[in-house]
């Protein structure tokens, strides 16, 4: 059976903001479907009164003494900027043309 | 005369090609009893990495400068009789997933291709605290997606008892670069086996920390829940050393661990095991379970060898181990999903413009296609997928439940005995192109390592031999309770000992000198 369709992944890539091309879509698609089809035995474990675990460790809201400090400098932060302008990451349209 | 010259002569040739074969502990003596600069042990490894990477290619960079200054303000620091820590003037590779100011990182991502970052993760200031040359930086599989090293986007690395091989992955080349004699020590990180298996099929020795034990802080990410760094060493008290100067609690890292760390190297002198209660998993050994018979033969060599050392052994059973692998190849994929959404284009990173007046968002969608490989792909995928409304309770949540069972298993299995054992990898290294056509044969590779991720536990790969098949090495895997990781280092000593003096030397020393390649 059919878990993932081409459509699915085509659709969830998307989520992604992955633009697939056409051949990739058929190929990562048929791999997607066989590996959603094994991982789905986790739902073979009877499991309804177990808790969750997402962390190894029992940790809740750490943290560090609220000092100031030296930080990244202007220059230094948009060193690796695709486009920088007065400052400032520049950015494609957000907006859809009107 | 020119006989006697020609003779000093290639001497002192071999003289530098022996430096590289010095253990670590072997180097910072010698550096310390001044009877070798940290210069001459830089350059020898220099000289070695210009000779054979071309062929092995272990690194994506070299730092040849930086090394060789390093190395020189160590030489003046002892010179003027500054006290200095351990394993100052010993020379250090890191793997491509640590954020190195100044010097390229790219996690093996065409993503990441031109990132040069503006700061140091944590580990590498504590290296260069430790005054340790760093010279360069390993390949690895995509933002360390694979077990292999043939998901790297600037091509593989070659393993080198075999050049046609896999060194694992995903820090194939940390684990090559040891192995190769290209460097003594190398960090690797751990997040479903990526420095065990590696160390396991080179013949070196990898240890995956207990969670939270070495900082994270600038570390790219892949699943944060999984993630650790380790030390990569060809023998166990080497491993040790490299795990002293890199463990401990940063306020940096808001999952680092705030505890005194064990005592690695004290363990790393254990000669003897009396006493001590090792359980074999049931569950990740034996030919019934797919490991090869040379894997498994050496793996009961192995117990028969721990015995011996006055070990007692019992099997024990973890059933929720048959569901690891399922559980990790959600969370994992959930996690990275999430992390990896950070690469958008905008602030670092590829930008790919599509014709025309493209908006932010189609950006993205080409930049993130033509930056990423297909094994990146088809994880983050998966995990939009499992973590997607309608899809949630299924997948990512029925994986957590699973992952509380495997935790509970290994409790149950620590009320019982001290440490766990097993065979590293079901396999001895593969071919290179023989599993990557086939995503779920690469992710079976991790069948015995997945589970102490998921739990947190430290583990570590210590060589066990060779296969007869295949004469390719061979690796034990020894697990141990959370913050207990001096015990890794207490059997993996043992045995390497015990594996020594039955075989005149280490398990690395048996692998064939490298051929060049054109």
């Amino acid at each position: 059976m059919s878990h993932l369709s081409r459509e699915d992944v085509a659709h969830v890539a998307m989520l992604a903001r992955i633009q697939l091309e056409d051949a990739e879509l058929d190929r990562l698609a048929a791999q997607l479907d066989q590996i959603v089809d094994w991982v789905g035995q986790v739902g073979e474990v009877a499991s309804a009164d177990v808790p969750p675990m997402s962390h190894p460790m029992p940790l809740a809201n750490v943290t560090r003494p609220d000092e100031v400090r030296e930080s990244l400098t202007v220059q230094q932060a948009l060193a690796n900027a695709p486009q920088a302008q007065d400052d400032r990451f520049a950015v494609p349209r957000i907006l859809d043309e009107e | 005369m020119s006989d006697h010259t020609t003779q000093a002569a290639s001497a002192a040739g071999a003289a530098d090609a022996d430096l590289t074969r010095l253990t670590a502990v072997e180097m910072a003596d010698r550096l310390a009893a001044g009877t070798l600069t940290s210069v001459e042990l830089t350059q020898a490894h220099l000289d070695r990495i210009e000779r054979l990477d071309p062929t092995v290619h272990a690194f994506l960079l070299v730092d040849a400068e930086g090394a060789l200054a390093t190395a020189r303000e160590v030489d003046a620091a002892r010179a003027a009789g500054e006290e200095l820590p351990r394993l100052a003037g010993v020379p250090v590779a890191v793997k491509d997933i640590a954020c190195t100011q100044g010097l390229t990182t790219t996690a093996g991502s065409r993503m990441l291709e031109d990132f040069v970052p503006p700061y140091d993760a944590t580990i590498v200031t504590r290296l260069r605290d430790a005054r340790m040359p760093i010279l360069g930086k390993t390949n690895m599989d995509e933002f360390a997606m694979g077990s292999s090293t043939e998901h790297s986007a600037f091509g593989p690395t070659r393993n080198p008892w075999d050049l046609d091989r896999i060194p694992g992955g995903s820090g194939g080349g940390s684990s090559a670069a040891v192995a190769a004699y290209l460097a003594p020590l190398a960090i690797g990180s751990d997040t479903g086996g990526s420095i065990r298996q590696p160390a396991a099929v080179t013949g070196t020795v990898g240890t995956k920390p207990t969670y939270g034990a070495v900082s994270r802080y600038g570390i790219i990410a892949l699943a944060s829940s999984l993630d650790q760094i380790g030390p990569c060493a060809r023998t166990v008290a080497d491993a040790a050393l490299l795990h002293e100067v890199i463990a401990g609690h940063d306020p940096m890292d808001s999952t680092s661990v705030d505890a005194p760390v064990p005592d690695v190297v004290g363990a790393a002198g254990t000669t003897d095991l009396a006493g001590l209660r090792v359980g074999v998993v049931r569950e990740i050994s034996g030919s019934d379970q797919g490991f090869q018979p040379g894997v498994q033969a050496r793996f009961e060599e192995a117990l028969d060898a721990l015995r011996d050392l006055g070990a007692e052994i019992t099997e024990v059973s973890c059933p929720h181990f048959a569901y690891a692998m399922a559980a990790y190849y959600l969370i994992l994929p959930s996690e990275a999903s999430s992390n990896l959404a950070r690469y958008d284009a905008m602030r670092y990173g590829l930008r790919v413009t599509p014709d025309g007046s493209p908006s932010a968002e189609q950006v993205m969608g080409a930049s993130r296609d033509a930056g990423f490989g297909d094994e990146v792909k088809r994880r983050i995928i998966l995990g939009t997928y499992a973590l997607s409304s309608g899809y949630y309770d299924a997948y990512y949540g029925q994986a957590q439940k699973v992952r509380t069972l495997i935790a509970r298993d290994f409790e149950a299995a620590f009320d019982q005995v001290d440490v766990l054992v097993s065979p590293t990898s079901p396999t001895t290294a593969f071919r290179i192109g023989d599993k990557t056509e086939d995503p779920m044969a690469m992710y079976l590779n991790d069948i015995a390592t997945i589970p102490a991720n998921l739990a947190g536990v430290p583990g570590m790969s210590v060589p066990s031999g060779t296969a007869d098949e295949d004469g390719l090495p061979t690796g034990l895997q020894v697990l141990a309770p959370a913050m207990q990781d001096q015990r890794l280092y207490a059997v993996g000593a043992a045995l390497e000992a015990r594996l020594r003096e039955r075989q005149g030397g280490y398990v690395i020393e048996q692998a064939p000198e490298i051929e060049v390649r054109a």
